[in-house]
């Protein structure tokens, strides 16, 4: 008998069936991932093992015993406790005075015994953490570990952990799964939702796979392998490769230069700093770093949005800073900014695709009424093309799943048939399948001889799509390399700031 | 000669820690508010309910422990109609704030009608009269700014301390600022969101009525229309330079009680100029604390501190997170 066991769970979100009679089965001291695409259930199983939801029938079991949880208090009171994606802390208070949020016991607060219970938490998992530090002065991955501190502080022994490795660099990745595994050894039980394939190979002793609201199956890590799994999580045979197409190099022509961009930042600190690079035709330039190092700047100072202190953008030799945005998009220039809500840059959630579309093309028409049919004409092309699911083409685009928005914008400016295409986190929180649908557009558009600027999470994907890869760091350019020639840990340490030559900090 | 500025200077003191009391009142009740999210732009009209309803009841039953309770009940009261509209309908607070100062205008003018020409029965009077502390008030200056005040002004002084140290020092405290900080982020620990912003917003109010009823009661001790002044204007700016630290409130609320104490004090004076003399409109000195205020806020916007920051979820409602 497993420790954890939910049997049967169905739930229902209005139309939707989220978990269709579904069971896990946990045993402590294992490490178990679920695997599933976007929409196939993983959260909302987890969300009701944590109390978050209670599902419409089905059992859950702790040690044997049957459970009913109303609340994550009453979870948390089993030993259950949830990392999630969002850290949920108040930035602005130390890690110690997060961690003891909520949690009862008399008025005052015994600060050095509180330190001293943290310290003896984390020295048994290897999660070193100064409890004083201010949230907001902390790294994401020091978020981290606060956050699976707290649950950790209030005794849970089950951790589930949803997404947890989205923002981390590879180095930080290495040094999570180490902790995971003390925990592991420790005896507790942890779930972590996922899906990156690497990761579940690294460090999972057990799989469940998940697929449309149904657990497909259970299978052991070591007794399977990449293709068995996305088969089992996609529902048919896939290609996992993304092919890098070649363009000849007497083909490309110089497209964007960017000589000593520097941008002011919010603090003292300039945003980007003496940036410099160029850019071809046919040629995916790929963009990493770790979140907030300058890449928002980067492609808002290239739009036009954003106002550099210093420094040149040549667009086909012309010099191209301090133009209004509308100028920038007739030259050819088009940006397809995702960021993490999704909608915050380009779209207008209210409005429907057509008016989505509108927003844009009514710019080279006369007059001074809009012509709705060409608005239609595009949004219906880009319907087909990008395999966008909606009910029609005057659909709110606020009510579309997040794949599907974000293929609504990339299609979009695709579709201005741009010379220069930005694109940043194009497949934010996208699926396997509509992943590598975003990856084949982009390539097609590198073909016909595009520019595009890719600025992305995922460093296997950075490796395998781009021709060569810029790293930022603090708004300054670590390195420019080919991508054939380089691997994730040197972009990695690049990442955060290291020098590799060196081996030292720069920053 | 000497000896008369000094004294000019304890009583210019003494009444400025008065004029700065109601203020004092009003700012701790709506750092309290904010603290857990919620601006609220009622305080004016919470003070007004408050003063109102505590002369009232100071006036009927001439018992000073009934007239700050049915003060602070009052206060309490135009709380909850404000909690209950931006905490469990989650309108907008802005409006709703401003719908609050105007209903409790409203209110204090039509209870009030009656008790224009009305006196305070002197039992009543006599107990929040000044109260002179042995040794203590014979210290220069000090001993009339401090030593030889009503109890009602004490109660300000000690109630920023106790809310500086309930907010900084316990569990609750610290809940407290969890749900105004990320509410989320205080839902997933377990704190109950609502309860605490129910909790504060009405302890916040009812401070803001017993700040009103120092006005109504002890400063003035008659009923006038508007009697607040705008005085809870002032707090909700206080709040802000007084960067939501109860005890950095007690400086800003005693430095804007001086400022109107200059104004009363100068309003009929004439000033010798070139040979002319002027009297200083009243109008215009009324404009300095307002003025001080904008002032003010533009310099503590300029300072870009972290910790100075209002609290982070600051003026927005809570939902959680459903599908």
């Amino acid at each position: 008998m497993a420790y954890i066991e939910l049997k049967n769970i169905c739930k229902r979100f209005g139309d939707v069936q989220a978990n269709d009679s579904m069971n896990l089965f946990i045993n402590k001291g294992e490490i178990h991932a679920l695997l599933g695409e976007n929409g196939s259930g993983k959260s909302t199983l987890v969300n009701m093992l944590s109390g978050i939801y209670s599902p419409d029938s089905g059992q859950i079991f702790v040690n044997g015993e049957e459970v009913v949880f109303a609340s994550p208090e009453e979870a948390i009171k089993r030993g259950i406790g949830m990392v999630h994606q969002h850290f949920k802390l108040a930035e602005v208070l130390t890690a110690k005075e997060n961690i003891i949020t909520g949690v009862k016991g008399s008025p005052f607060i015994n600060h050095k015994k509180l330190t001293e219970q943290i310290y003896n938490i984390g020295k048994k998992y290897g999660l070193i953490i100064n409890p004083d530090k201010k949230v907001y002065n902390m790294s994401v991955s020091e978020k981290q570990t606060v956050e699976i501190l707290k649950v950790l502080y209030r005794g849970a022994d089950v951790l589930i952990l949803d997404e947890p490795t989205a923002v981390l660099t590879p180095q930080e990745i290495k040094n999570f799964f180490e902790i995971l595994r003390n925990m592991k050894n420790e005896g507790c039980a942890i779930i972590i939702i996922t899906h990156k394939l690497n990761e579940v190979m690294e460090i999972s002793d057990k799989v469940t796979v998940l697929r449309k609201g149904k657990t497909i199956n259970t299978v052991i890590t070591k007794e399977s392998n990449f293709q068995e799994l996305t088969e089992m999580m996609v529902g048919r045979p896939i290609s996992l490769a993304i092919e890098r197409t070649q363009i000849p190099e007497t083909d490309k022509k110089p497209l964007l230069e960017i000589k000593n961009l520097t941008v002011a930042g919010t603090d003292k600190l300039n945003a980007l700093d003496k940036v410099s690079f160029a850019l071809t035709t046919g040629e995916i330039l790929g963009v990493a770093g770790i979140a907030g190092s300058g890449q928002k700047e980067l492609c808002e100072s290239i739009a036009g949005l954003c106002h550099a202190i210093s420094g040149n953008i040549l667009f086909k030799g012309e010099d191209i800073v301090g133009l209004n945005p509308r100028t920038i998009i007739r030259k050819g220039i088009s940006m397809s900014f995702i960021p993490e809500d999704r909608l915050g840059m380009g779209l207008v959630g209210a409005m429907d695709i057509v008016d989505n579309m509108l927003l844009k093309s009514y710019q080279n028409k006369k007059g001074i009424f809009i012509d709705r049919k060409e608005g239609k004409d595009i949004a219906e092309s880009i319907i087909e093309k990008f395999d966008i699911n909606t009910p029609s083409v005057y659909h709110q685009v606020k009510k579309l799943s997040g794949g599907n928005i974000q293929k609504v914008l990339l299609g979009r400016e695709i579709n201005l048939q741009p010379q220069l295409l930005i694109t940043a986190y194009p497949v934010r929180g996208l699926d396997i399948g509509a992943s590598y649908n975003i990856y084949d557009a982009l390539n097609e558009e590198k073909q016909k001889g595009v520019g595009i600027l890719f600025i992305g999470e995922d460093l296997d994907v950075l490796l395998e799509l781009s021709d060569r890869i810029m790293v930022l760091s603090h708004g300054k350019v670590m390195g420019i390399m080919n991508a054939a020639d380089t691997n994730k840990e040197e972009i990695g340490m690049l990442m955060l700031g290291q020098d590799i030559a060196k081996g030292v900090a720069v920053c | 000669m000497e000896n008369t500025t000094v004294q000019m200077v304890a009583l210019f003191l003494q009444t400025s820690v008065q004029m700065g009391t109601p203020i004092l009142f009003a700012t701790l009740g709506a750092i309290l508010g904010e603290k857990v999210g919620h601006l609220n732009l009622g305080v004016e009209g919470m003070m007004l309910m408050g003063a109102v309803i505590g002369f009232q009841v100071g006036f009927s039953s001439g018992d000073p422990a009934l007239t700050l309770l049915a003060a602070g009940s009052a206060g309490a009261l135009g709380a909850l109609i404000y909690a209950f509209v931006t905490v469990t309908l989650r309108a907008n607070q802005i409006v709703t704030g401003l719908a609050l100062t105007i209903f409790g205008t409203g209110f204090s003018s039509f209870v009030g009608q009656k008790l224009a020409a009305e006196t305070l029965s002197d039992s009543l009077v006599k107990s929040f009269a000044p109260m002179e502390i042995p040794i203590l008030k014979d210290i220069p200056i000090l001993g009339k700014m401090f030593f030889s005040q009503s109890l009602y002004v004490w109660l300000a002084f000690i109630l920023a301390f106790v809310v500086y140290f309930f907010i900084k020092c316990t569990r609750y405290g610290l809940n407290l600022r969890v749900v105004g900080e990320n509410p989320a982020a205080a839902d997933a620990s377990g704190v109950h969101v609502d309860l605490y912003k129910y909790i504060s917003i009405l302890l916040g109010g009812a401070m803001c009525g017993i700040g009103g009823a120092y006005t109504s009661v002890v400063f003035i001790g008659r009923w006038q229309e508007e009697i607040t002044a705008g005085v809870g204007w002032i707090a909700v700016a206080l709040v802000i330079f007084a960067t939501w630290h109860p005890l950095k409130a007690i400086f800003g609320a005693y430095f804007f009680g001086m400022l109107r104490t200059i104004g009363f004090k100068i309003q009929n004076l004439s000033i010798p100029f070139f040979g002319n003399s002027f009297i200083i409109p009243t109008q215009l000195l009324d404009m300095i604390p307002y003025l001080m205020t904008i002032i003010v806020l533009v310099i503590i916007t300029l300072r870009k501190k972290r910790e100075n920051q209002p609290p982070g979820w600051l003026g927005n409602p809570y939902f959680r997170e459903d599908r």
